[in-house]
C-alpha cells in the first residue's frame, strides 16, 4: 500500500483583524492517495478556497493563524522554510485559478512565462523551457501551438488562456494539482472541453487533483472522491458515486435537490431553508442544525463527530448510524 | 408547498440577529477613524487653530492693530502681558497671529469652496454626459491648465491690484481644473455601474438620478482632494501675501507678518519663525487629515 | 400572501388589446458597437452585438434566452430597457411602438418593463439604505417619500424579508441572497408588468438560487408579471420558461417552447450547448466536447450561418448563405439552420 501524498489532520485557519477573529476553517482532516482526484465542494463561506490555499501556504502570515498538520509527499508544509516552501511549490504541488488572466503576468509572452518557470525549476536553458513548453501546448491541445508560444495573455480567448493556465500548471510535473474553481467562469461548451481534457490529464500523467468547486455537475464528471465542506468542516466524504445517489448528510441530500436540473415546472425547487452562518457566530452545536429538517436536541449540544458508517465514507451527523446504505 | 414564503423567510437565528449594529457608510469611516490615532491628533490641532481663529475677539489680549514704537520687537514673555512678544511696529504678536488666522484660513477655504462648487459640477456634468460635452467642458477647462498656477495668480493679483478678495480669485481658478478632473473621473466610474443603470431604468427624471445615486458616491473623492487642496490655497495665499498681492498691510495676515518681519530676523529670530510656524501646522494638519480621511474611506467593509 | 396595494387587477388599466396580443414583439433589432482606433477616434471595426433579433413574448409567460459570453444577450436586455440606443430594429409594447411618434415613450414603457440585475457589489447604491433604494422610482414620480418608503418595506415582506430588521441595512451589510431579492423588489416598485432579469441568479450559491426561484414564480403568479429570463444555465432556464430563445454570435439561431427545445433540438449549436451540460452522473461521464473551439469573437463574425465554422454538418451553403428563422405561429419551434429549410439546398435538408 502506497503513502498517502496528502495528510491534513485537524487544520484549523482563523483570519485575526482588529474588528474580529474568524474560524473559517475548523479542524479539516483529510487524506488523498496518490493518483486520485478529489473534490471539495461547498458553498460560498464553507471554508473549502481557504483550505486549499493552506496546503500551499498561500494564505496572508500576518491575518491568518494556522493550526494542524499538513503533510505532502511526506514533508510538513508548515515547518519548511522559505527555501523549500519555494522549491515545493511548482514541482510538488501548483495551483490553478479561476481567472486565468490574473495568474499570467500581462506584459510577458505566454510562452516565456512557461519557459522561465521550468528553467528555473529544472536549471535547464531558457530554450529548453520553450521546447518544453511547445510540449505542453501540445499536450493541452492548443491549435497553432508554435504562433500562441508568443501571444500575450490577452490576445487569447478565454478557454485557450485556460489551457495555458494549466500547461502553465503542469510545467514542473507536479504530483499534485490544486484548482480553485477553475471553470465557474467559462462557458458551458468551454467548460466540457477544459473537463475532459483535464481529466485526460490527470490519467496520463497519473496526478493527484484536489479541485474546489461548488457546482455538483463538475464534481460528477471529474472526481472519484469527494468532501462535502459547511462552515468550515468536512460534513461528508465518500467516493462520488456513492455520495451523489445516497448522500448521508442533510446538507449534501439538500445540496442535489436544489441543484437545478430537469425538474419539474410547476412544482417548487426544493430548497434548504435559510442562508449559510455568519463565521463569527457559529452555533454551539451542528453548525446546519439551524437549517436542516431533522434536528434534534442532541444535534444543539455538541458537534456530531466524525462516524464511518461503510468504509471510505465519512460523515458528521447523528443520523448516520440510523440509515442504511440502500444496496444498488 | 405552493407558496415561497416560508422558504423564503429566514429561521430567525440564522442570520438576522447576527448582523452588527447598524452602521452607515459615513459611521463606518467615522469608526475607523477612532483607532486611527495620527489622524486624531492633526484633528485635534486643526480643530484648535480654527477655533482660536473664531474666538479671536475674545482671545485676543490686545488690539492687533495697536502700535507701540517703545515695544518693538521685544521677546516673549515681555511684561508677562505679551505672550508671545511683539513685532516691528510694536504690535502683539500673539494676538496678530489669532486675528491672522481669520484672514489666512479664509483665504485657504473659500477658494477651495468656490473651487469646488464650480469644478465640480462640470466635472459631475462631463463625467456623467459623457461624449460631445464630456470633451468640450474637458478641453475648455484645460485651458487654465496650461499656465503654472503660481505663476497665473501673481499676474492675475498684480494686474487687477491685490487685495484680499482679488487675492482668492486667481487660486480658485487654478483649482477649478483639477477638481474637475476628479469629479469628472469619480463621476465616469460611478456611471458604469449596474445601480445608476437601474436607477435609469426606473424612468427617473436625470436631475433625481444624479442626485440620489451619483453624487452620494462621488463626493467622497472630491472631498478628499479638496481637503489635500486647503493647505496648498493657505501656501499659496501666504506667498501671494508675502509677495504684496495679496492683504494689504496693516492686516494681519500670516504671510504678509513673514514679509514684515524678514527684515527683524538678526534681531530676533523666534518673532520671525512664528507666522511661518503656524502656516506650516496650518498646512501640514489639513493634509494629515485629508489622508487619514482617505485611508478611511478606501477600505470597504 | 397578503395582497396588498401590488394585487394587479383583473382589469388592469394598462392593458390594451387583451391576454390575444403579445406584450412585447421586437422586430430586427439591431446593436453594433463602434471600435475607434488612430488618433482621430476613426471607427476601426464594429462589434456586431446584436444583429437582427426577432421575438415576442406573451403576457403571463416566461421567455428564457440562453447563450453563451459574446451571443448578445445582455446587450439585448439592456436594449429592451432603452438603457442603450439600438441601431435598428423597432419594438412594441402592447401594441404600442416604443420610442415612435405615434407610440408610448421610452419613458412610458419604463413605468411597465423593469429589470433586475446580476447581483454584484455594485447593483445596490452602497451609500444607500434598501428601503431607500426600493423607493427611489416611485419618489421620483411624485409618491410623497413617507408613503415611498411604507410601500418598500410592504415589498420587503414580499420578498420574503423582514422590513423591521432589514429595511434600514446597508447592501454590505447583507448576503448574496437577500441582495437579489432587495433587487426584485426594487424592480417591483413600480408595479411593472414585465419584468427583464439578466443573469439574476447567476451569482447565488445553489441553494439561495433555488429559493428565489421560487420565490420568482410564486412572484409572478401572483402579481401576472411576464418574464423574459437571461442566463447561461440552460438547467434554470428550463426550469422556469414557457418558451426558451438560443441566441449565438448576436443573433437568434433557435425559438421555440421551453420542452420541444430541450427534449428535441433542431439547431447544431442548441445541441452542442446542451450535450455540454455536466450530466449529474459519474457513470455517464463525455469522453468527448460537444464542439470545439471557443465561442468566436462578435468583431469579425464569420459569413454566411456563423456557426458553420464549428458545425460538423456544414456545406458549402452554409459559409455562401445565412439561414433564416423564418416566421410563424408563436408558439413554433423554428431554427435557424440550413437543414431545417427545404429549400436550402443542404444535402440534409428536411423535407417538410
Amino acid at each position: 500500500m502506497s503513502r498517502p501524498l496528502v495528510e491534513v489532520e485537524d487544520l484549523s485557519v482563523n483570519f485575526v483583524t482588529r474588528e474580529s477573529d474568524v474560524r473559517a476553517v475548523n479542524g479539516v482532516s483529510f487524506t488523498m492517495m496518490p493518483g486520485e482526484v478529489m473534490c471539495m465542494l461547498g458553498e460560498s463561506g464553507s471554508g473549502k478556497s481557504v483550505t486549499m490555499r493552506a496546503l500551499m501556504r498561500l494564505l496572508p502570515p500576518k491575518r491568518s493563524v494556522i493550526t494542524g498538520k499538513i503533510c505532502i509527499a511526506g514533508q510538513d508544509v508548515q515547518a519548511m522554510d522559505h527555501e523549500a516552501l519555494r522549491r515545493m511549490r511548482g514541482s510538488v504541488v501548483s495551483m490553478i485559478f479561476q481567472e486565468p488572466m490574473t495568474a499570467f503576468d500581462p506584459v510577458v509572452r505566454v510562452g516565456d512565462q512557461i519557459a522561465e518557470v521550468v528553467s528555473l525549476h529544472r536549471g535547464v536553458s531558457h530554450k529548453a523551457g520553450r521546447q518544453r513548453a511547445l510540449d505542453l501546448f501540445d499536450l493541452v491541445r492548443i491549435p497553432s501551438a508554435q504562433r500562441r508560444l508568443d501571444a500575450y495573455p490577452h490576445e487569447l480567448s478565454g478557454g485557450l488562456r485556460q489551457r495555458a493556465m494549466i500547461a502553465l500548471a503542469l510545467s514542473c510535473e507536479p504530483k499534485l494539482l490544486l484548482a480553485d474553481e477553475p471553470t465557474t467562469a467559462l462557458d458551458a461548451t468551454v467548460q466540457i472541453q477544459v473537463l475532459i481534457l483535464r481529466r485526460r490529464l490527470q490519467q496520463e500523467m497519473g496526478m493527484s487533483v484536489i479541485f474546489v468547486t461548488h457546482d455538483l455537475g463538475v464534481a460528477a464528471e471529474i472526481a472519484d472522491r469527494v468532501a462535502v465542506m459547511y462552515a468550515g468542516r468536512v460534513v461528508e466524504t465518500g467516493p462520488v458515486r456513492d455520495l451523489l445517489r445516497n448522500p448521508l448528510h442533510p446538507y449534501t441530500a439538500g445540496l442535489l435537490a436544489s441543484t437545478v436540473h430537469d425538474q419539474p415546472r410547476d412544482q417548487d425547487l426544493k430548497t434548504i431553508p435559510g442562508a449559510p452562518p455568519d463565521m463569527r457566530r457559529l452555533p454551539p452545536g451542528c453548525s446546519f442544525a439551524p437549517r436542516c429538517g431533522f434536528t434534534t436536541a442532541a444535534c444543539n449540544a455538541a458537534m456530531p463527530p466524525a462516524l464511518t458508517p461503510a468504509p471510505g465514507r465519512l460523515v458528521r451527523c447523528l443520523r448516520a448510524p440510523a440509515q442504511q446504505p440502500e444496496l444498488a | 408547498m405552493s407558496t415561497a414564503t416560508s422558504d423564503a423567510l429566514p429561521p430567525p437565528d440564522a442570520t438576522e440577529l447576527s448582523l452588527p449594529a447598524q452602521r452607515g457608510y459615513w459611521g463606518n469611516v467615522g469608526y475607523r477613524l477612532r483607532y486611527d490615532p495620527v489622524t486624531l491628533c492633526f484633528g485635534a490641532l486643526l480643530l484648535l487653530i480654527i477655533l482660536s481663529a473664531i474666538c479671536a475677539p475674545w482671545l485676543a489680549p490686545f488690539d492687533p492693530y495697536q502700535e507701540s514704537i517703545i515695544r518693538r520687537l521685544k521677546p516673549p514673555g515681555y511684561q508677562d502681558r505679551y505672550w508671545l512678544g511683539t513685532d516691528e511696529l510694536g504690535r502683539d504678536m500673539l494676538s496678530r497671529l489669532l486675528f491672522g488666522g481669520r484672514i489666512t484660513l479664509t483665504m485657504g477655504i473659500v477658494p477651495v469652496l468656490v473651487a469646488t462648487l464650480i469644478g465640480g459640477s462640470l466635472g459631475v456634468v462631463a463625467g456623467f454626459a459623457g461624449g460631445l460635452v464630456n470633451m468640450i467642458i474637458m478641453r475648455v477647462t484645460d485651458v487654465f491648465y496650461a499656465f503654472p498656477s503660481v505663476l497665473l495668480a501673481v499676474a492675475i493679483s498684480g494686474a487687477m491690484g491685490g487685495g484680499g478678495g482679488k487675492g482668492m480669485m486667481a487660486p480658485t481658478r487654478g483649482f477649478i481644473r483639477p477638481l474637475c478632473r476628479v469629479a469628472e473621473t469619480a463621476t465616469t466610474q460611478v456611471r458604469n455601474l449596474d445601480f445608476v443603470d437601474a436607477a435609469r431604468a426606473t424612468g427617473a427624471p436625470l436631475r433625481l438620478v444624479l442626485w440620489h445615486h451619483v453624487l452620494g458616491n462621488v463626493l467622497g473623492p472630491v472631498l478628499i482632494y479638496a481637503s489635500s487642496l486647503v493647505s496648498v490655497s493657505i501656501i499659496l495665499a501666504s506667498g501671494l501675501s508675502f509677495l504684496g498681492l495679496g492683504v494689504k498691510p496693516p492686516e494681519p495676515d500670516w504671510g504678509l507678518m513673514l514679509n514684515a518681519l524678514r527684515q527683524a530676523i538678526y534681531v530676533n529670530p523666534l518673532i520671525c519663525a512664528m507666522p511661518g510656524i503656524m502656516i506650516l501646522l496650518t498646512s501640514i494638519s489639513m493634509n494629515m487629515v485629508s489622508d487619514g480621511l482617505r485611508a478611511a474611506m478606501d477600505v470597504r467593509s | 400572501m397578503v395582497m396588498t396595494s401590488f394585487g394587479v387587477e383583473e382589469n388592469d388599466a394598462r392593458d390594451r388589446g387583451g391576454p390575444a396580443q403579445p406584450l412585447l414583439i421586437v422586430n430586427g433589432l439591431k446593436k453594433h458597437f463602434a471600435i475607434r482606433g488612430g488618433v482621430l477616434g476613426r471607427v476601426s471595426a464594429r462589434v456586431r452585438a446584436v444583429d437582427g433579433v426577432s421575438f415576442s413574448v406573451r403576457k403571463g409567460e416566461t421567455l428564457g434566452i440562453v447563450g453563451e459570453s459574446g451571443c448578445g444577450k445582455s446587450t439585448v436586455a439592456r436594449l429592451l430597457m432603452r438603457l442603450i440606443v439600438p441601431d435598428g430594429g423597432e419594438q412594441i409594447f402592447d401594441g404600442e411602438a416604443v420610442g415612435e411618434p405615434r407610440g408610448i415613450t421610452v419613458a412610458e414603457m419604463r413605468r411597465q418593463v423593469q429589470m433586475v440585475f446580476q447581483d454584484s457589489a455594485s447593483s445596490l447604491n452602497p451609500r444607500m439604505p434598501v428601503q431607500n433604494s426600493i423607493a427611489f422610482g416611485p419618489i421620483a414620480f411624485g409618491t410623497p417619500k413617507e408613503e415611498a418608503i411604507g410601500m418598500a418595506r410592504e415589498l420587503l415582506v414580499k420578498v420574503g424579508l423582514n422590513p423591521a430588521l432589514f429595511g434600514g441595512r446597508y447592501p454590505h451589510e447583507l448576503s448574496g441572497g437577500q441582495k437579489q431579492r432587495i433587487n426584485i423588489a426594487r424592480a417591483l416598485a413600480l408595479k411593472p408588468r414585465m419584468i427583464i432579469l439578466d443573469e439574476a441568479v447567476s451569482a447565488l450559491d445553489k441553494s439561495v438560487e433555488a429559493q428565489v426561484l421560487n420565490l420568482l414564480q410564486a412572484l409572478k403568479r401572483d402579481l401576472k408579471l411576464t418574464y423574459i429570463f437571461i442566463s447561461h444555465d440552460l438547467g434554470v432556464v428550463r426550469w422556469i420558461s414557457d418558451r426558451v430563445l438560443v441566441m449565438y454570435l448576436g443573433e437568434v439561431v433557435e425559438i421555440g417552447p421551453a420542452d420541444a427545445i430541450y427534449n428535441a433540438p433542431k439547431h447544431p449549436y442548441t445541441r452542442a450547448l446542451l450535450a455540454s451540460r455536466p450530466a449529474l452522473d459519474p457513470d455517464n461521464r463525455r469522453e468527448e466536447a460537444p464542439v470545439s473551439g471557443d465561442p468566436p469573437n462578435p468583431i469579425n463574425p464569420p459569413s454566411g450561418c456563423r456557426f458553420h465554422t464549428r458545425c460538423a454538418h456544414a456545406e458549402a451553403v452554409c459559409s455562401a448563405q445565412a439561414p433564416r428563422l423564418g416566421h410563424a405561429d408563436h408558439g413554433a419551434h423554428l431554427a435557424a439552420c440550413h437543414v431545417e429549410d427545404a429549400a436550402s439546398g443542404h444535402s440534409q435538408a428536411v423535407r417538410h
